[in-house]
């Protein structure tokens, strides 16, 4: 009977267990995917970011290198029609085109035809006589001389030395046709064609001619307004910081204000833009488009995150500093300012560069005080109209030339670039100043 | 003399007095027997005395800085022919901005022969205030330091006062946070109640049909635009809900992963990394979403039989919002799990829990306040973006619910109607307004509840 028993028992027992290992490979089944789940979130995440980044840095990358020409340039003071290079009448009414044309139409004797002579001289840039025009006048003594000039070829012919011309597609759908192709080809292979850093997109303001369009107009723009924008928040920032932190006595008003700061956070930038048009454009009539005016705009959405962050920075100073120098007759205001704000004052740099970082690549705002306008020439105060980095890559990128991805894609690149080196500035801060107490 | 320049002096004059306060002290401070007997240190007096003579006057100027304009112009017109003070406020804007443009030298010839007069009138009190401003700031910054270099004696309390002075900067400065709140609210409200005096609020809530567009003169049919702001609303969710659809999954099973699982090594690569993605200015997003993401889901949908999908898909943009906002899930969701004390997970395990086990029945449970503030936020965040759907989303109200076709946003109408030239007496540019308050509104309760939430239902481990 006992042996009977105990076979039921092991039986039983062998049953549990042979249930219990199901379930148990089934949990770490579970355990697997769930695992699975939280790698691949990771890689998507990843995935994205090396998409993005690989997007934009293939397409921007050609906008850094132009396609250059080599003419032989004769400055023929007959066909220019002018004598006298120190009358300035006569230079203004010169025809400078003039030039170019003779140029490419002595190099390519063969082409005739209206229509084939203007495929011809669409191949240099509009800019190109303009570098004529600077290079005579700078040299006067070049008149009725020849040289061989390298000249700015123009965007379709850039895409095409770039790959970006398809040859197999039908020759209607194309805005290059087989012809141009041909005489590219034929100053390829003499040599005549070449490709260089593209100095004319850091020196040149906005243009709508895409060979020509340059992002020094919305580099200095963005210059002026992260200007106005760091000098306004980061003394109103740490101020506040500081108050909060230091001085501010625990009651209703003070968790007001800390309340408010917190929500000021979230608000939606965009709302900050309103606030810009109402108060700052309709209300103090500032100038449309300005610096000045964005500056502003984006120092009131950049305060919370500094004063935030310059809290934090305050709060980590221990209170055993404040108390030594209470305890040695410094007053409040002396232990703030001569002690604990210099200890917190790598803390409150990082928060402001990101800060700051933020101010730089936000556009919203800046749409609605009117910084969107087409603007070629570089701002020289923070009063002219001007537009800024962000906002050149929201115009150019609705703008239908292909040349202009490139364009779009370059200036992204460099906005990413400067991104990078304030993140990378605030880190190092952060690293060299940290202190563990 | 310019502003520029008058503020230049003025700093000049504020650092002769505060060198001129410092002397005095010391000198002072001799004849009590040295700078030991003085109530504060010789530098407080002088900066003291700089803060008598820069407030007054700084003050000065920035008034008439602000006031200037607008005293003078109404000076001008008040000047003017009755017939043209009989005019409407908007009419008088015209008014003064023909004169200016005269007086410019923009425009040769005038409307009305008495805005001649107008303009010598303008140029003689633009003189006149230029003069005024210059003689009353610079005499009361001169007499505001010698006031206060009058007041330097040895006991007076110059560091007790110039420490007050300060601490009411620090106050003012804490200050602006309320002012930018009551700024916002003031300068959408105002329009807003405009906007609704015109169009009732119950159209505005309510309507489902949004055409702003108003037509040039009211014989041509269809004249008064439609402000329903429902396709609006809707649009708005459709594409945050695409966006939290792929934010939060993806960014809680990150948070996960690397709190749980991952080395610290690889949590020090991963988390910087994902982190950059949030710092990608919003524009980058928006031209990916519109020129790369929104034609291969055309491309990818059409192969798959779909009706032809919108170039302007909401599909496009929320994603890209989506991926946008999982580094802010992430982040979030990473604090509240690093919270939850190891003290739980150790029980759980020695109850013979697996991991993920742990993580889904006692470390979600313990977190999920945080989380769900999280995720609120986040949805703020996806309500108010603006970029990334100006330039991928449509402009075409759509009531639908279908994310392949175009739709557009309260962000995207705001930033369309207010781009440009505004008249601000047109409904079309106050609905803007009105949408923002509704925009801020919505922001605003989200992070309130996201607040209260957290507050509300902490647990508080020890």
């Amino acid at each position: 009977m006992t042996d009977q028993t105990l076979n039921a028992i092991e039986r039983l027992a062998l049953v549990k267990q042979e249930r219990m290992a199901a379930q148990l490979s089934k949990r770490y089944g579970k355990e697997k995917r769930f695992r699975f789940f939280g790698m691949a979130s990771i890689v998507i995440g990843l995935t994205f970011l090396a998409v993005l980044l690989g997007t934009i840095f293939t397409a921007g990358f050609s906008t850094f290198f132009s396609s250059e020409i080599k003419l032989t340039i004769h400055y023929d003071a007959a066909l220019l029609g002018l004598s006298d290079l120190n009358d300035e009448d006569q230079v203004r009414l010169a025809d400078w085109s003039q030039l170019v044309k003779k140029a490419l139409k002595t190099r390519f004797p063969e082409v005739s035809g209206r229509k084939q002579s203007r495929q011809l001289n669409g191949l240099a840039s509009s800019i190109a006589i303009y570098t004529l025009k600077d290079r005579l006048l700078a040299n006067p003594a070049l008149l009725g001389t020849t040289e061989d000039v390298w000249l700015m070829a123009d965007d379709e012919v850039d895409a095409y030395m770039k790959g970006q011309v398809d040859p197999s597609v039908p020759e209607i759908e194309r805005r290059f046709n087989d012809f141009q192709i041909g005489l590219v080809d034929q100053l390829v292979a003499s040599g005549e064609m070449k490709q260089s850093f593209n100095t004319t997109f850091f020196t040149n303001g906005d243009s709508r001619e895409p060979e020509q369009a340059g992002i020094r107009g919305a580099m200095i723009g963005s210059f002026f307004t992260l200007l106005v924008t760091l000098s306004l928040s980061f003394p109103i920032g740490i101020s506040a910081a500081i108050y909060l932190e230091e001085f501010a006595p625990k009651n209703r008003y003070t968790e007001i204000i800390e309340v408010n700061i917190n929500n000021l956070a979230a608000v939606p930038s965009i709302v900050f833009g309103l606030l810009g048009l109402a108060v700052f454009i309709n209300l103090f009539h500032l100038p449309r488009s300005a610096p000045l005016v964005g500056g502003l705009v984006l120092t009131l959405m950049t305060l919370p995150t500094i004063i935030i962050s310059s809290r934090s920075s305050i709060k980590a100073v221990p209170p055993s500093i404040r108390e030594a120098a209470l305890g040695l007759g410094a007053s409040k205001m002396q232990t703030v300012l001569h002690h604990v704000l210099p200890l917190a004052m790598p803390g409150m740099l990082t928060g402001t560069i990101i800060g700051m970082a933020q101010a730089l690549g936000e556009t919203a705002p800046l749409l609605m005080i009117g910084m969107i306008a087409f603007i070629a020439d570089v701002p020289g105060t923070p009063l002219d109209p001007s537009t800024v980095l962000p906002v050149q890559v929201y115009l150019w990128s609705d703008l239908p030339e292909r040349a202009f991805v490139a364009k779009t894609s370059g200036a992204i690149m460099v906005l990413l670039g400067f991104l990078a080196i304030m993140n990378l500035i605030a880190v190092f801060l952060r690293k060299k100043f940290e202190q563990r107490w | 003399m310019a502003s520029s320049s008058l503020f230049l002096i003025l700093i000049l004059i504020v650092l002769v007095v505060y060198l001129f306060g410092r002397k005095r002290s010391e000198i002072l401070a001799q004849a009590v027997g040295g700078v030991r007997n003085l109530h504060s240190l010789p530098n407080y007096y002088g900066l003291m005395a700089a803060v008598w003579a820069g407030v007054p006057g700084l003050l000065l100027l920035c008034a008439w800085l602000a006031f200037e304009n607008t005293v003078i112009q109404n000076m001008v017109i008040a000047g003017m022919p009755d017939h043209i003070n009989s005019l409407s406020q908007s009419e008088l804007g015209l008014v003064w901005m023909e004169i200016s443009n005269l007086q410019l030298g923009a425009m040769s010839s005038a409307s009305d022969p008495s805005y001649f007069a107008a303009i010598d009138r303008l140029e003689l009190l633009r003189s006149q205030s230029q003069i005024g401003k210059t003689v009353l700031v610079l005499s009361l910054t001169v007499l505001g330091g010698l006031v206060g270099w009058r007041l330097i004696r040895p006991e007076q309390k110059a560091r007790n006062q110039f420490e007050g002075v300060l601490r009411l900067l620090l106050l003012m400065s804490s200050m602006i946070a309320i002012l930018t709140t009551v700024g916002i609210l003031f300068s959408v409200m105002f329009e807003s109640i405009r906007f609704f005096q015109t169009v009732p609020i119950t159209d505005f809530v309510f309507g489902t049909k949004w055409s702003p567009q108003m037509a040039l003169n009211a014989e041509v049919a269809g004249s008064s635009g439609a402000f329903g702001a429902v396709p609006l609303f809707a649009g708005t969710l459709l594409i945050a809900s695409i966006a939290l659809i792929v934010a939060v999954p993806i960014g809680l099973m990150t948070a996960v992963y690397l709190v749980e699982y991952a080395s610290p090594k690889m949590r020090s690569i991963v988390k910087p990394l994902l982190e950059v993605l949030a710092g990608i200015p919003t524009v980058v997003y928006g031209f990916f979403a519109a020129l790369t993401m929104a034609p291969q889901l055309k491309t990818f949908f059409e192969n798959l039989g779909a009706d032809p999908v919108s170039s302007e898909s909401a599909l496009a943009a929320g994603l890209v919002m989506g991926i946008m906002i999982i580094p802010f899930v992430s982040s979030l969701a990473d604090d509240v799990i690093n919270a939850v004390p190891n003290s739980m997970r150790d029980g759980s395990y020695g109850l013979g829990a697996t991991r993920s086990e742990t993580i889904k029945l006692v470390v979600f449970p313990a977190a999920l306040p945080g989380i769900v503030s999280g995720v609120l936020l986040a949805a703020s965040r996806a309500i108010g973006e603006t970029m990334i759907v100006v330039m991928a989303a449509g402009l075409a109200a759509n009531l639908t619910g279908n994310p392949l076709e175009a739709v557009t946003t309260v962000t995207v109408q705001i930033a369309t109607l207010l781009v440009g030239d505004q008249e601000f007496d047109s409904p079309k540019t106050l609905s803007a307004f009105a949408l923002g308050l509704m925009l801020f509104i919505t922001t605003l309760m989200l992070n309130i509840v996201a607040l209260a939430v957290v507050k509300r239902f902490r647990e508080q481990y020890d």
